[in-house]
Formats: C-alpha cells, structure tokens, sequence
C-alpha cells in the first residue's frame, strides 16, 4: 500500500495519504448510501409492482409496456413541454433586455438588480400563493385591472388553453432574475475592444447585437438554455398549488404526474419506471441543446 | 433621450418585480372582502389573516422545525464539504482523480431517477415523519464541494507545506489556515445549501404527513391547497408572507453575497 511507504519516508507530502482518505470518506460512505443504493434500487424497483405495505412482485417489464401506453403520461409530458417551449424563449428575452440595461451606465443599477433578484431567492410557494390570487378569475388583481380598463377578463387559471402558459409566465417571473445576472456576467466578459471595432466599422446597433454580442454570448447562452431546462423539467410546485394539475389535466406537469403515481395510488414500481424514463428525456434533451445551442463561434 | 426611455424600461422591471409582493403585504392586513379590490391600501387595517393562520395551524412549530432542518443541513455540508474538498484539492492519495468523478457523475444523474427509490429507503429506515428523514440525506452536496475544491486549489501550497514541516496535522491546517482563507467560497456554498434547503417542498411532501413535524413551506403549501385556509385570500397570503419573511430579511441582509452564491452554480457550468 502506497500510504504506508509514503508514511515511513517522512516527508511532508506523503502525509496526505492517509488523512486523505480519513477525510473524504465520510462524503463517500453517505454517497454510497444515500446515491449508491437508490441507483441501484432503482433499477430493481422498476421491475416489480410495489405499495410499500406488501411484499414486492415481480412484474418483468410490465412497468414499462404499461408506461408506453399511459396517456396521461404522455399528456404530461406533453405539457411539460408546452411549459419549456414559452418559458425558455420568453426568459431569454426578457432577461437579456434588463441584463443589456443594466449593463449600461444608468444610475442605480445595483439597486434595481437587487429587486429583479427578489423573486429567485423566495420560495415557490409564497409565488405560487401570490400568483394564484393575483390571477384569479372573479377576485384577482390582473382582471380586475383589465375590466377597469375595460378589458374583458382572462381566464388565466380556468380555462384548459392559459393554465400552461399562465403558469409558464409566473416561473419566468420568478426566475428571470438569475438569468439576468448570468447574462450580465456574460456581457462584462466581452471585450470593449470588439465593440470598437463595430464600431469603427460603422456597424448599426442591430449589427453591433447579432454580429458582436449574441455570438459572443453563446457559451453563457449555452448554460442559461440547459439551466433553464433542466429547473423547467421539475415544475411541481407551481401547478400543485395553482391548478392541481387541472383544468382537464392541461397542467399536468410529469414530476406532478410521477407524485401522484408514488402517493396517491402507491405505484412505486411504476413510479420508478416513470422517473427513470423521464430522466432518460432529461438528459437527451439536454444533449441536443447542447448539440444544436453551442457554436464554435472563431 | 435613450438614457430616460433606459429608466422607464428600469422602472417598469422595478414595478413588475417588485408591486406584486407590495400587494401581497398590503392584502394581507386588508378585511377579506377588500382583497380583490383595486385600491392599495385597506380602508381597516386588519390583523384578522394572520390571528387566523396562528390559530388554525402550528406555523411557530413548522418555522422551528424548518430552522433545525436548515442549521443542521448547512452545517454538515459545509463541514464535510471542507474535509472532501480539501482531501481533493490539497492532500494526495490514490484514486483521488476517480473519486472526483464519481462526485462529477452524480451531478449529472437527474434527480427524478433518485425520488422514488431515496424515498422508500427513507421509509425502511423509518424515517419517515421526522426530522432525521428531511437532514441525513441531504448532509452532503455535490456543488458545495465543487465550490470549495475550487476555492482550495488557488491557495498556495507553500503556506500549507510551511505549517506541515511546522508540525501541524492536516485537521489543523483545514480549520486554522484553510478556513480563514476560504470565507467568500464557504459564504457561497452555505447560502446556497441554505436557500435550496429552506424553500424545498418536494421531499417533505414525500416524507412527512403529520402535522408537527412539517416544514414550513410544506405546511404553507398544504395550509393554501388543503382545507386549513377555509378558502379565505387573506389568511394564505398572510401564511405566505410568514414563510417568504425570513429568507427576504437573509436577502436584504447579505444581497450582494446571495446573488454572487446563486450565480456561481451557474457560472461554473
């Protein structure tokens, strides 16, 4: 054992082997338990019909014929991806208007960067409550406001065509913050020397944007696209609160989905299964981003 | 002129970000029938709302309970956090290089594989409605060790090797050198821990069922969803206020350390 030569030699070096190992395994003997072993229960679990109480059953992959053909399943994954096509966009626009306003030399920038960042920080929760209020159909602050302008009201919540997108402007309500910041990082790094250039060359302020920043954004881009996606895949929350998955199922979110399966109907087995494949998405989708949002931009 | 259309654009973020949370304060001293009203501010200051959510549920007991859960969440990552981290970034033994990527690839193992199966193993251990279900699994995190490491590796190692031919054990040299070196990574990571942990609600929702032992977010969520709130705006609002007030004062308290913390997991990347 190479730690024991190491120690007989005395050197200051060498006694890092043992105390390094002393040191890190108590992270490594939690990971084995608490990561490890549920990996690996995973994947006996999605093989076997479960509700905790009795004994598992074995059931092959029945768990995964029955997931091919689960509607509800597919309609929630459906919206999850509704959700992820307005909130991305939306969140990327939005938050890329205020980091460019922020990034250039008005007074007060800290202080309003400090207000935009309020919501991130809040739990989903009390925005979840808020938003519910705010958005409600007969008592809610927004229509009662439109109706005042005389507007009609919206059926923010109700109606099964704006849940989705309601609940997709509130999360990048919440969120936009953070990305506002990370844009902002994004565009102190580029160099004031390729604006100069653009603008030496006379470039309008539309050239200077999609020839200069947005190219030179991309690999902060790259991280606010997969970041985004990844925080959108675990939308629970927000429709547990607001809709309960309704009206008619249209926000119906798949971690929702999985929820329900595990604690209303005690399908562990075919939780896991669930949880397994939507993980699979997860991480394909997140491949293709990067695949098709990255460029090599020299 | 483009500077003043600047502003109005600065000013019309402020009023999005900021007037919702305004009126959520304001409604919830408003009588319940005001609460949909368009005038800002009660015609009766009223503490009815929150007489209400105190006395239908133990939100001081959920608040305790959320404290407990928190302290000892970020605590123990950011001890062990050190420990790992620095056995990563200072110290050398074999498969150290493995063991880093073992931490790298369970970063990238999305957590919905885990939900199911952590959950059933918290339920075997019989951890189940109590604290020790919401603290043990999550005394260890991944990014507060990527953190760290980082902020260990700019150290110098001369420093370190003085202190050892000076006769200190590793142990000292963590906590008296490595420590006071390393503030602003250790802030971040324990800001970090300890907004992810006060805001979660899945896992709680997943673990706990009896009353006293819920966390406050969960008890807000099932105070607002459940029967608890009689359908009455006020009081859940007022529930939500109580929940978002400890994190706002954190916030307002340390700002330009939690926007840098929660920036950094994404800087990283």
């Amino acid at each position: 054992m190479s730690w024991k030569r190491s120690k007989s030699n005395g050197s200051g070096a060498g006694l890092g082997q043992r105390i390094g190992y002393v040191m890190a395994a108590p992270y490594f003997v939690h990971l084995a338990i608490f990561f490890g072993y549920p990996l690996l229960f995973a994947m006996v679990l999605v093989f076997h019909r479960w509700d905790i109480v009795t004994p598992m059953e074995f059931v092959g992959l029945k768990n995964f014929t029955r997931l091919f053909h689960d509607d509800l399943f597919f309609r929630a994954l459906l919206n999850t991806g509704l959700f992820l096509v307005i909130h991305i966009p939306l969140q990327i626009f939005v938050s890329l208007f205020f980091a460019e306003l922020l990034n250039s030399k008005l007074k007060g920038r800290s202080f309003f960067r400090t207000i935009y960042f309020l919501p991130v920080v809040v739990s989903g929760v009390v925005i979840a409550i808020l938003f519910q209020q705010l958005f409600a159909f007969e008592t809610g602050y927004i229509n009662s406001v439109l109706s005042a302008l005389g507007g009609e009201r919206i059926p923010w919540l109700v109606s099964p065509e704006w849940a989705m997108p309601t609940i997709a402007l509130m999360a990048t309500w919440k969120n936009v913050g953070f990305y506002i910041i990370l844009f902002l990082v994004g565009l102190q790094n580029i160099p004031a020397s390729m604006y100069e250039v653009a603008f030496l060359e006379g470039a309008t302020t539309w050239q200077r944007w999609t020839r200069v920043t947005i190219p030179l954004l991309n690999p902060m881009m790259v991280t606010v696209v997969v970041l985004s996606t990844i925080g959108g895949f675990s939308l629970f929350i927000e429709p547990y609160i607001l809709t309960g998955g309704g009206p008619l199922n249209s926000t119906l979110s798949a971690l929702l989905y999985i929820y329900n399966q595990a604690f209303y109907f005690g399908h562990m087995g075919y939780a896991a299964a669930l949880g397994l494949f939507f993980a699979l998405i997860i991480l394909i989708v997140v491949l293709l981003q990067r695949r098709f949002v990255e460029e090599d931009i020299y | 002129m483009k500077k003043t259309l600047g502003y109005i654009a600065l000013f019309i973020g402020l009023i999005a970000f900021a007037y919702p949370f305004v009126w959520m304060v304001l409604a919830t001293f408003k009588p319940e029938v005001e609460i949909g009203s368009l005038a800002p501010f009660p015609s009766v200051w009223s503490l009815d709302s929150y007489r209400m959510v105190f006395e239908t549920i133990p939100i001081g007991r959920a608040f305790l309970n959320s404290l407990i859960v928190v302290v000892s969440v970020t605590c123990s990552v950011l001890f062990f956090g050190t420990t790992t981290a620095y056995a990563l970034a200072k110290l050398k033994w074999k498969g150290r290089e493995t063991a880093f990527n073992i931490i790298l690839f369970t970063m990238m193992v999305p957590f919905t594989v885990m939900l199911i199966p952590l959950y059933t193993l918290v339920v075997s251990l019989g951890w189940t409605d109590s604290l020790i279900g919401l603290i043990v699994p999550f005394m260890m995190n991944a990014t507060a060790i990527l953190i760290l490491r980082q902020s260990f590796l700019t150290l110098p190692t001369d420093i370190l090797e003085a202190a050892r031919i000076d006769g200190c054990s590793e142990w000292r040299i963590l906590f008296t050198i490595v420590w006071p070196l390393s503030i602003p990574a250790i802030v971040t990571a324990g800001i970090l821990v300890f907004i992810g942990s006060w805001n979660e609600v899945l896992w709680p929702m997943m673990v706990i069922r009896q009353e006293e032992w819920m966390t406050m977010p969960q008890m807000v969520a099932l105070f607002s969803v459940g029967g608890g709130a009689q359908s009455k705006l006020g009081p859940q609002l007022a529930a939500a206020v109580l929940l978002g007030i400890p994190i706002v004062v954190a916030y307002l308290y340390f700002q330009k350390h939690f926007i840098s913390s929660l920036a950094s997991t994404g800087l990283k990347g």
